[in-house]
């Protein structure tokens, strides 16, 4: 009697342990991945998806899509950041490319992360990068400036009634999490 | 088999007795209390007046974290567990505990937890100061140091209310006297049962979110940092997964306590008894699928924003038909109001008011207007104080005849009914005005207009203050000097196991199993 008393809490145990140590795992496994996959997918956020590549579908000539550029740096990044233009308009289409200008003040070397986002939201998943700077993180040594580059598609599926997008992006000072001098010299 | 407690400082020590940890954890609990409750008239204090008068605006942010922490880790979770050790093997006539000695560990992990959380009161830095909701990147990027404390402080509580929650669905699965079945339970066990699988499921995904800010903090990982690839709202998203569940963590063992006091105060079985079974675990099962309620302003997507706005208004049925089923147990009753009948009443008619505002909050629409202000203060108080606390101290009334088999002073509990109410209310109940007009919570200071309704609440918090300050005066004087009660059935509407033994039970009570009807 008391030995399968015993028994039967060892077994219960046993299995919310495994509940515990699953959901612990979930948190790590499941649900970072999950969130990350999900706003890429969905475009929420204003995330937007990695590289791009090319696929020829013509251009839609119709109509013209207002592409706004903004530049931010994030808290305490000194450098000078902001694109050459700031608006152009495009066919839904074409490859369109255009540059943003960058330049490290400080005296020291520095290696900066750009960080996009797309509004509205909605438009993330229609506009493509064949060629970003956000794609590496940028080195520039003691004041140095440089042009960095980016070439986008607006997809022909692209909602009607998105008639303008903004490109937003934010520079982060990552200099602490490389070895900046090695990426300066590369 | 029949032997008495230890001697001494080793009785509590070393203690394996349900009703001896029951014990500790609820004097840990109102220890808590007090200081949790000292921190928030730190703040009523300073929020008396307009402009900076007595603290730091830095010092007034750690107050309303620690305020925060201290309530819901250190005040009303172990007050719950506590509760759950002393009656759930009473109950179910159960001899103790499935694993008496982890309970005792997973107890006294608690002081030092805490005590090394207060004490990065006087560290350099300061406390934690990011809000108990610890958004990153307030708590990686811009943390005081003190932050791995309070990580490591965060892994201890919730290693505690995983052990402590594995040991009562052992406990309620496996040791429930021949007879006792699931649906014969008293809801006390039922609503406490349902808890304790939500802590399982929910205490490892706070203990993985702490895990990552530690990472994010020390070992250079971007978990929500954007210059890294991360974001800082998946840590909204975790923690809310976490965050709703517990929310219900608190408030169900609560709906449990007062599902025993309303049917002996009126004399009838408690009115739906199934539905209310069914009503718990759909409220348990629906606050895994709200979270992002919490979160409206982040920029979800609308199909987003409408699903938790629907299924957050969904909890409001199962809710309802717990009040209702409440409400209709009194219905026609032989009704009498001993202090733990006027706390269970108070519970039911402040809680329905803060599940209403609750219902306010979820419209996502709304929301945007009430986000982050005084309002939301406001709403969790009600559902949090008048909600669980006053379940907790309905509780003690209810059962401390039994504990310690002396009765209370009935004019003296009941004063403190009266003045905890009117307390409360004085201090809550402006907060929803200077919510709607705009006032934002977690400031230190505020625009002229809201003076008064502020002075309102600080007066309220002082008296509410006081009042539980009375409340443990009651509770020593019940010890020392109560009048004995000399019998097992302590209310006469009572039912229930723990009824049949005598008032102080034994040390050790259904070492045979009892008969269950």
């Amino acid at each position: 009697m008391a030995n399968t008393a015993d028994s039967n809490v060892t077994k219960t145990v046993g299995k919310l342990l495994a509940v515990v140590v699953g959901m612990f795992a979930f948190v790590f496994v499941v649900m970072v991945p999950l969130y990350d996959v999900l706003c890429e997918q969905l475009g929420l956020n204003g995330k937007t998806g990695g590289r791009y590549e090319y696929v020829e579908a013509g251009v839609d000539s119709s109509r013209e899509i207002k592409v706004q550029f903004v530049a931010s740096n994030n808290e305490g990044m000194p450098w000078e950041f902001r694109p050459t233009v700031t608006m152009i308009k495009v066919n839904p289409g074409a490859a369109t490319d255009t540059v943003f200008y960058a330049k490290n003040p400080q005296p020291e070397n520095m290696v900066a992360q750009a960080v996009p986002s797309i509004s509205p939201s909605r438009a993330a998943e229609y506009f493509h990068k064949t060629e970003c700077f956000c794609f590496n993180q940028q080195p520039l040594a003691g004041g140095e400036e440089t042009e960095m580059a980016l070439q986008f598609i607006v997809d022909q599926d692209l909602p009607a009634d998105i008639k303008t997008i903004t490109l937003s992006y934010t520079l982060f000072d990552v200099t602490d999490r490389v070895d900046s001098d090695a990426v300066v010299s590369r | 088999m029949a032997h008495g407690p230890a001697k001494g400082l080793s009785r509590w020590l070393l203690t394996t007795n349900h009703k001896d940890i029951g014990t500790l954890y609820l004097w840990f609990s109102f220890t808590m209390f007090l200081l949790g409750g000292f921190f928030a008239m730190i703040i009523r204090a300073e929020l008396f007046q307009p402009g900076l008068q007595l603290v730091e605006p830095e010092f007034f942010n750690q107050m309303t974290t620690m305020h925060g922490l201290v309530m819901v880790f250190g005040a009303i979770m172990p007050s719950f567990v506590g509760l759950a050790n002393w009656m759930i093997p009473m109950m179910i006539g159960a001899p103790d505990m499935a694993l008496p000695r982890m309970n005792n560990w997973s107890f006294w992990i608690l002081p030092p937890t805490f005590l090394m959380l207060a004490s990065t009161l006087f560290m350099e830095g300061g406390a934690p100061n990011f809000g108990w909701t610890f958004y990153a990147p307030l708590s990686t990027t811009y943390a005081p140091s003190t932050v791995t404390y309070f990580i490591f402080g965060v892994h201890l509580m919730g290693l505690s209310s995983i052990m402590g929650s594995i040991n009562i669905i052992a406990t309620v699965v496996n040791m429930r006297a021949p007879g006792m079945t699931y649906m014969k339970m008293p809801m006390f066990v039922w609503t406490w049962l349902i808890t304790a699988f939500l802590l399982v499921a929910v205490m490892p995904v706070l203990a993985g979110l702490v895990t990552m800010m530690l990472m994010d903090v020390h070992f250079g990982t971007s978990f929500f940092s954007a210059a890294g690839g991360g974001d800082p709202v998946l840590f909204q998203h975790i923690f809310w997964f976490f965050g709703h569940p517990e929310v219900y963590i608190i408030i169900l063992p609560g709906f449990g306590v007062v599902s025993q006091i309303i049917p002996t105060f009126s004399r009838k079985p408690l009115f739906g008894y199934d539905s209310m079974v069914y009503a718990t675990a759909s409220i348990a099962f629906l606050s895994f699928i709200v979270w992002a309620h919490h979160m409206y302003t982040v920029g979800m997507p609308i199909a987003g924003e409408l699903f938790f706005m629907y299924a957050t208004m969904l909890i409001a049925v199962p809710t309802g038909v717990k009040v209702f089923n409440w409400i209709t147990t009194m219905w026609r009753g032989s009704l009498t109001f001993e202090t733990p009948m006027l706390f269970a009443i108070g519970f039911v008619f402040l809680f329905t008011i803060g599940g209403f505002t609750g219902v306010m909050l979820a419209l996502a629409p709304a929301d945007f207007q009430y986000h982050d202000s005084y309002f939301v203060v406001a709403h969790f108080h009600y559902v949090m104080v008048a909600g669980a606390v006053f379940s907790m101290t309905a509780a003690v009334y209810y059962w401390l005849p039994k504990w310690t088999g002396k009765m209370y002073n009935e004019s003296m509990g009941k004063a403190q009914f009266w003045v905890s109410f009117v307390g409360f209310n004085l201090t809550f109940f402006p907060q929803h005005f200077v919510g709607l007009a705009g006032m934002p919570r977690r400031i230190p200071d505020y625009a002229l207009q809201f003076t008064d309704f502020n002075m309102m609440s600080s007066i309220g918090a002082f008296i509410y203050g006081a009042s539980q300050l009375f409340f443990l005066f009651n509770v020593i004087r019940t010890i020392i000097a109560g009048e004995p009660v000399n019998r097992d059935k302590v209310w006469e509407g009572a039912e229930g196991l723990e009824w049949t033994v005598s008032s102080p039970p034994p040390y050790h009570t259904f070492t045979t199993p009892p008969p269950v009807k």
